[in-house]
């Protein structure tokens, strides 16, 4: 098994270990916002278990994916919306 | 699209505690059982990252046995339909997965209830079990600063796994005043392992002021929160923070449950001593029959899985046990019961439905649940509901709806996908004309 | 004794909405009554599409009376009723379907309706995600989407603006031909002429009455704004709609302003419960499929099922019953209450006030079938 995984957040490389969860790599970008609300304003996860929506961000082109109950692949590639 | 059909004796639906007990107790009695849980990994909530991180204890112990036991785990497939008897159909990454049974176990466990108060949508205001959840999995908290509030025992668990995590825990803000925990504290006698447990929580948390009496009613910052003002019904202060872990207790996730036509009382799954529901052939287990935290998890998921697999003389051996529980489960409720004050925090800019942004004004002048819905769209959204249904319910009591598919958003291609199994009525072809 | 009002209006649907607020308008006292919220009935489970149809010169008539009324009113309508002057696009699967275009082209020209002929690569433009292959279609410019339980209760807050009373959670439970209502709390409202506009619960009140459940499926997906750009309808539609006792499905796709997808559409005779069906709800989103490819990647958030009122000639019934002057029809409007609730409140107001309607009322005459049911005569439930 490797000892990282690296992915992309929009467009910025970030190597987290393994087991690491998607939105928990988001953080570690330094992104705070993972999606914009209806009435524009910055959104990050609330629930933690898949529950609430608020952490939703694209995944290799696939819009509105939890990314709390997403673990980390090699290469994917993540867009948020905030 | 890559779609499954698989047969068992006994389904079971959430691979927490509840949901792992009861497999095992299904497994070892020789019969086949298959679990569906929505994530990639084991353990629900609490017991989350034992498959990725090393988890001491009996989390690790019961996961192990569930691996020997040789039941079918499916992972990442979200149970959102149960169109014909004895079926469910689940979403995988690659399609759809129909499971026909003839027993199943819901164990869905619970939720956090989110309550709104001004800046509770800001990026850092997050449950505290949800934060704890998250952080086992990787997300960063290590010299951060955070304030845990809400209301229940979980608070205190949430606050030590995060401390143990390199957080700077400030401060624990539970609202329930003090006579009451203190009361529930003196009451864990009866449980010596909750004792041990609240014991060492207390001890890894020293140094952490564990503040009774108190609530958020205010988070600020810019882009993410900054700071939270508490207030204790006679005074107010402003904390710094990082992160705000806020949650009030747990809210049962009854909607599987209610999808196959289960009774409910007092918003929990109604199960007789056997665990089995108003459903011939459905057992509930868990939280949604009452929050009670992972020992109650674990014995009602041994009876209900013994009793799907029908050894109900030796489930029968577990109801000493399980009315211990019980009794905790009773305490604990009455013990963090939300006080009146929680349901004013909102102001009338405050959002209550954070899926589509519909604010307190915007619910004024909406006499009900299904008015609120039509007119602003509340609870329409992405979460369907779960998360501003808590809400709307403690604030102005209105009752949940009743439930449809999909359980969770799903493709569409998932929702059409035809399935064998259903006895298909003869329908005219589309491009009949009748007279 | 002088009744309480003049008019009380059962149901605060779109229908009876649209009624009171012209009632209203009219300087007559109207009281409107609902058991639920205001457009909790088949307005708020409808797709809310104004559309011209040619069915009939009767359906065409009162379609684009009331389209060109919700133009007019459209620059006032807040932001909540989210109207949104997208078009319909007809698109035609083969070329027995393109001569079925050209046949409502010309109907259209003629009538001053404002369409294009799209060939297939004009409807591939138009509507990249439509499947490659199809023959064409037809773009109905002026058609429009809105929000309809909104627009429900900005019709009753127009209503209440000009003196008119509304009271929700009040179940009618019997309609009396001496002019009046009973409640379920076994109170009396009177009324110079009571309106039945209960949509698909109206024959509960009058039994006789020639309305059927007519049950649909919807599903609405999370926000792909510009996805698809006009509300999308197959011609096949018209053969389902035209079906009488039959299950059948047709693609039916509607972009809301908020992003989201709205795609239906089904109906259903025999089926009495809101809960999903699940075989035809398949059938609906396979024929969606069949049109519309990549829809099955799209995350679809609810779906849910609701009633139409139908009736035997596919037009509603406007106007007085035959037997009893002071009971009154606003139902029957199957698909089509959402565009035409604008039309059938002037028209009913015309009547009562005996002012000479802009288009000719009698193919909505509640007699034209009342009549025809001489067997059976029309009676009021009583307590």
């Amino acid at each position: 098994m490797r000892d990282h995984v690296t992915i992309s957040v929009n467009g910025k490389a970030v190597r987290v270990p393994p087991g690491t969860i998607l939105a928990a790599a988001v953080a570690q970008a330094g992104v705070s916002s993972f999606r914009t609300s209806v009435r524009g304003e910055p959104r990050g996860p609330l629930c933690g278990m898949g529950v609430c929506f608020e952490c939703c961000v694209t995944i290799n082109g696939k819009a509105y994916s939890r990314s709390c109950l997403t673990l980390c692949e090699e290469g994917m590639e993540v867009k948020t919306n905030g | 699209m890559a779609n499954q059909r698989l047969q068992s004796d006994v389904v079971v639906v959430g691979a927490g505690p509840t949901g792992i007990a009861a497999a095992c107790a299904v497994a070892e009695h020789g019969m086949k059982v298959a679990v569906v849980d929505n994530s990639p990994w084991l353990g629900g909530q609490i017991w989350r990252g034992a498959t990725t991180h090393p988890v001491p204890g009996r989390a690790g112990q019961w996961i192990d046995r569930l691996k020997r036991s040789g039941v079918s785990v499916l992972s990442n497939a979200t149970a959102f339909a149960a169109p014909a008897s004895h079926l469910l159909v689940a979403e995988t990454p690659d399609g759809v997965l129909e499971i026909t049974w003839n027993k199943l176990i819901a164990a869905t466990g619970a939720r956090e209830r989110f309550l709104p108060f001004p800046g509770w949508t800001l990026p850092g205001v997050v449950g505290p079990g949800g934060l704890y959840a998250m952080v086992k999995l990787g997300w960063p908290v290590a010299g951060k600063r955070v304030v845990v509030a809400g209301s229940g025992p979980l608070l205190l668990a949430a606050a030590d796994g995060l401390k143990q995590a390199g957080a700077r825990v400030s401060l624990v803000a539970e609202q329930a005043d003090w006579d009451h925990v203190l009361r529930f504290g003196k009451g864990l006698w009866r449980y010596p392992g909750k004792l041990l447990q609240g014991v060492g929580v207390k001890a890894r948390l020293l140094g952490v002021p564990y503040r009774c009496g108190c609530w958020p009613v205010k988070a600020e910052g810019t882009a993410h929160v900054e700071s939270v003002t508490l207030a204790n019904g006679s005074s107010s202060w402003s904390e710094d923070c990082d992160y705000l872990a806020c949650g009030f207790h747990l809210v049962p996730n009854v909607e599987l449950p209610c999808l196959l036509g289960c009774a409910l009382a007092s918003g929990f799954v109604r199960v007789d001593a056997l665990q089995l529901t108003s459903v011939p052939d459905v057992f509930c287990a868990g939280e949604p029959t009452g929050i009670g935290g992972a020992d109650c998890a674990l014995v009602e998921g041994q009876v209900a899985g013994l009793a799907a697999a029908g050894a109900e003389d030796q489930a029968r051996t577990l109801f000493g046990r399980r009315a211990t529980w019980h009794r905790f489960r009773t305490s604990l409720n009455q013990a963090f019961a939300l006080r009146p004050e929680l349901r004013h925090l909102a102001t009338p800019d405050t959002f209550v439905c954070r899926c589509e942004d519909v604010r307190l004004a915007d619910l004024k002048g909406c006499e009900s649940l299904r008015a609120a819905r039509l007119q602003t769209r509340c609870g329409m959204g992405s979460c369907q509901g779960r998360t501003c249904g808590a809400a709307v319910q403690f604030l102005f009591g209105w009752e949940p709806d009743s439930v449809r598919p999909p359980l969770f958003p799903v493709r569409l291609a998932s929702l059409a996908d035809e399935s064998s199994h259903l006895d298909k009525p003869t329908l005219q072809t589309d491009n009949s004309l009748q007279a | 004794m002088n009744p309480t009002f003049d008019i009380i209006i059962v149901g605060a649907g779109i229908v009876g909405a649209a009624c009171a607020a012209e009632c209203a308008r009219a300087g007559l006292k109207v009281l409107v009554l609902d058991r639920g919220p205001i457009g909790g009935g088949t307005t708020g489970a409808g797709m809310g599409h104004l559309v011209v149809m040619d069915d009939s010169e009767a359906q065409f008539a009162l379609t684009h009376y009331s389209r060109r009324l919700w133009n007019r009113l459209a620059p006032e309508l807040p932001p909540s009723i989210e109207y949104e002057q997208c078009g319909t696009l007809w698109v035609a699967a083969d070329e027995q379907e393109m001569a079925e275009v050209r046949r409502k082209a010309s109907f259209y020209t003629r009538r001053g309706v404002e369409v294009e002929v799209l060939d297939g690569s004009g409807v591939a433009a138009a509507e990249p995600h439509l499947r490659r292959g199809l023959a064409g279609g037809l773009r109905v410019v002026e058609d429009a989407v809105i929000y309809p339980p909104c627009a429900a209760r900005y019709l009753i807050e127009l209503a209440i603006a000009r003196k008119a009373r509304l009271q929700i959670g009040a179940a009618v439970t019997a309609i009396l031909p001496e002019g009046g209502v009973v409640l379920a709390d076994g109170s009396r409202l009177s009324a110079g002429v009571v309106v039945n506009a209960a949509g698909p619960w109206s024959p509960a009140l009058q039994t006789g009455l020639p309305v059927r459940k007519r049950k649909g499926h919807l599903a609405v997906t999370e926000r792909y704004p510009g996805y698809v750009r006009h509300q999308i309808v197959e011609l096949g539609y018209l053969k389902s709609a035209h079906s009488v006792g039959t299950d059948s499905v047709a693609f039916n796709v509607q972009p809301r302003k908020t992003g989201q997808i709205l795609i239906g559409s089904s109906r259903q005779y025999t089926a009495e419960g809101t809960e999903i069906n699940t075989p035809i709800l398949q059938r609906m989103l396979q024929r969606a499929l069949d049109y519309m490819p990549g829809l099955g990647q799209l995350a679809v958030t609810r779906c849910w099922a609701g009633h139409r009122a139908a009736t035997p000639d596919k037009l509603p019934l406007i106007g007085p019953t035959p037997d009893h002057a002071k009971i009154w029809l606003a139902t029957g409007h199957e698909g089509l209450g959402i565009t035409t609730c604008l039309g059938t409140g002037k028209l009913l107001a015309d009547l009562l006030l005996e002012r000479p309607p802009e288009i000719p009322a009698e193919p909505y005459a509640p007699a034209r079938l009342l009549r025809a049911s001489a067997t059976k005569p029309l009676q009021c439930a009583t307590t």
